[in-house]
């Protein structure tokens, strides 16, 4: 049983807070993605959890220990590192017996693990190679290779594949995820990019200036968005937000059309760029530019005066200096308190 | 042209070198198997037969291999600090670099006026009561005293040049072998032995060459603290060369110096070797 719960956590470097209190429970064999832009915490919330750095506040539970005070080696914690950290004056399967030789295990184990971690990464053919004759996909397999091979409660990953070109990212992925759910091990992983969240994670937990925003399934994240930081972060287009003028009973006038929503005093209209269609009549976009995809068509507009984009069908000739009725998709509108930024309900 | 520019300018240089490195450097090798223009190994007989020799031989290899060490270790220790320090680093690096500043002959002059019959050692001790009068450390009749005293020259002077170059071998390694090394289980301990120090060879190699070398020519500390009471090598060949006026056999001592030299930094490339593939 290794779940992980971090309470009150907060960290100072200076003047400058990098973590404002944050909590957060992950459960066992969960693969839980930390999500934000560079300077998020996301990465310092990671090494918290590792024991790289100490929390300024705050508890860390592994299992049913608390571990903040503990060095990295008590914590039954294993680690990829951004640039790998394949030790390059050691073989590959030295890198990957590491961990297993300071725990001293016997040889026959540490010969067992390795080559059972190096075949489930394939890399069996380059357990006698140094990391200088390997290319960045390799060490990556070995840095991973290395984590597993120590069959830990928790494996902590910090941007793994940001490393890698696109292509070898994508092929990464798929295996990362198929090796990381067999190994039943419980599983943080700290990212920049949303796709690689969205396809990795049980849970995403969204990250922005020290807090966590929200931490929920990837398609609650997408669809939900909780606060409207995780609506404009998230989605390749981002979300689309309009004011919206009360006009009493839950009625409200976005762009000269009237919807549906919150009985609230104020509110801030949201829909996805794909869940809008072109229609008889709907918000009146006046398009600027328009860029065909293939599958579909992303255009770039302006509706009263605000930036808008949509993503439509590519069958339909648009361009620039149009003006086309845009219908949102009625139970898809997502409304936002325009002070405190947080979604209601 | 534009070619051999590269190797236009750098003619002047290798010039400079050839006439006045490599030209007087084959006229010492000639010089040691010569005698009276007839080729010969009588300056090598002579310089092995004199009693001096195997004394001067030995003390400079013993001193070799207790300094070096000794600097070896405390250098490491001292980066090690250095590498932690947050601030004031640089301060500190000036600090320890001080020594380095300082001729060998004006270091063994500044140990001299510690250890010699009224120095700051016998001042103190005096002082303290330890001694009613004053003791003569550095006599011939206690050799090892002088022996003692220039291995504590030679740490104060040198070891320094080691721990400049294994700082900023230190400064090389990426924290991050470290840190997956502290996850990985190791301790403090063990990180510096199979982490730091194997990824410090081609450091190591650097500060070790330059300080043995330093080492097999140890004179003016020698000389400043015991006279021609501890021979070494380099002091032998001066007394040849200049006391004695024999030219050949000064010669001979210089090829044996030159030997060590080239053998001891063999020895040290082969074992701190660095196979390709595995460097940072």
């Amino acid at each position: 049983m290794a779940e992980i719960a971090i309470k009150g956590v907060a960290k100072q470097f200076g003047d400058f807070t990098a973590l404002h209190s944050v909590d957060l429970t992950i459960a066992d064999q969960e693969f839980m993605v930390l999500l934000g832009a560079s300077g998020c915490g996301k990465t310092t919330l990671l090494r918290i959890i590792a024991g790289l750095e100490t929390p300024s506040q705050g508890e860390v539970w592994i299992g049913d220990r608390r571990v903040d005070h503990l060095p990295p080696r008590e914590r039954g914690i294993a680690m990829v590192f951004q640039n790998y950290a394949v030790f390059p004056h050691l073989t590959v399967f030295e890198n990957i017996a590491f961990g297993l030789r300071m725990a001293k295990l016997p040889q026959a184990e540490v010969t067992r693990r390795v080559t059972r971690t190096a075949e489930l990464m394939h890399i069996e053919q380059l357990l006698k190679r140094y990391s200088g004759e390997l290319s960045g996909g390799q060490r990556q397999r070995v840095a991973v290779a290395r984590a597993l091979a120590m069959e830990p409660d928790v494996i902590l990953m910090d941007e793994p594949l940001s490393n890698l070109d696109a292509l070898l990212r994508l092929e990464m992925r798929a295996e990362l995820k198929g090796v990381l759910a067999e190994s039943r091990t419980t599983t943080i992983y700290v990212t920049h990019d949303q796709v690689e969240a969205m396809s990795l994670a049980d849970r995403i937990s969204v990250m922005n200036g020290g807090y966590i925003v929200q931490a929920d399934r990837p398609t609650q994240v997408y669809r939900n968005p909780a606060a409207r930081f995780v609506g404009s972060f998230i989605g390749n287009p981002p979300m689309n937000f309009l004011p919206a003028q009360g006009t009493g009973d839950g009625r409200w006038q976005v762009a000269g059309q009237v919807f549906d929503g919150p009985k609230v005093e104020a509110a801030e209209f949201a829909i996805r760029p794909e869940d809008l269609h072109p229609a008889e009549a709907g918000l009146d976009a006046e398009v600027r530019v328009v860029e065909p995809l293939g599958p579909h068509t992303l255009v770039t507009a302006e509706v009263a005066g605000q930036p808008f984009r949509a993503v439509l069908e590519s069958d339909r000739a648009i361009s620039p200096g149009d003006v086309i009725p845009l219908a949102p998709i009625p139970d898809r509108i997502r409304w936002f308190d325009p002070d405190t930024h947080k979604a209601i309900q | 042209m534009p070619r051999a520019l590269p190797y236009l300018l750098l003619l002047p240089a290798s010039l400079f070198l050839l006439v006045f490195f490599f030209y007087p450097f084959g006229l010492v090798i000639v010089e040691s198997m010569t005698r009276g223009g007839e080729w010969t190994t009588e300056n090598f007989s002579r310089m092995t037969g004199h009693w001096k020799f195997s004394s001067a031989f030995w003390n400079t290899i013993w001193l070799t291999a207790i300094v070096v060490p000794v600097q070896l270790v405390m250098a490491l220790v001292m980066a090690s600090v250095v590498q932690k320090l947050k601030t004031g680093r640089s301060g500190l690096l000036y600090i320890f670099a001080i020594p380095l500043g300082i001729s060998d002959l004006a270091a063994g002059l500044i140990w001299l006026a510690i250890f010699e019959q009224s120095g700051f050692l016998n001042s103190i001790l005096h002082a303290m009561g330890v001694v009613d009068q004053p003791r003569l450390f550095l006599g011939y009749q206690s050799i090892w005293v002088i022996f003692l005293a220039v291995c504590l020259a030679e740490i104060w002077r040198a070891t320094a040049i080691m721990m400049v170059i294994i700082v900023a071998g230190m400064g090389l390694i990426p924290k991050e072998y470290n840190e997956a090394a502290e996850v990985f289980g190791a301790t403090r301990w063990q990180r510096f032995i199979k982490v730091t120090l194997p990824l410090l060879r081609p450091s190591l190699q650097t500060a070790l060459i330059l300080r043995i070398l330093m080492a097999f020519e140890v004179f003016a500390v020698v000389v400043a603290l015991g006279g021609t009471t501890l021979p070494v090598l380099m002091g032998e060949t001066f007394q040849w060369q200049f006391q004695l006026q024999d030219r050949g056999v000064a010669a001979a001592y210089a090829m044996v110096i030159l030997g060590l030299s080239v053998a001891f930094s063999l020895v040290v490339l082969r074992l701190l070797h660095v196979p390709k593939g595995a460097r940072i």
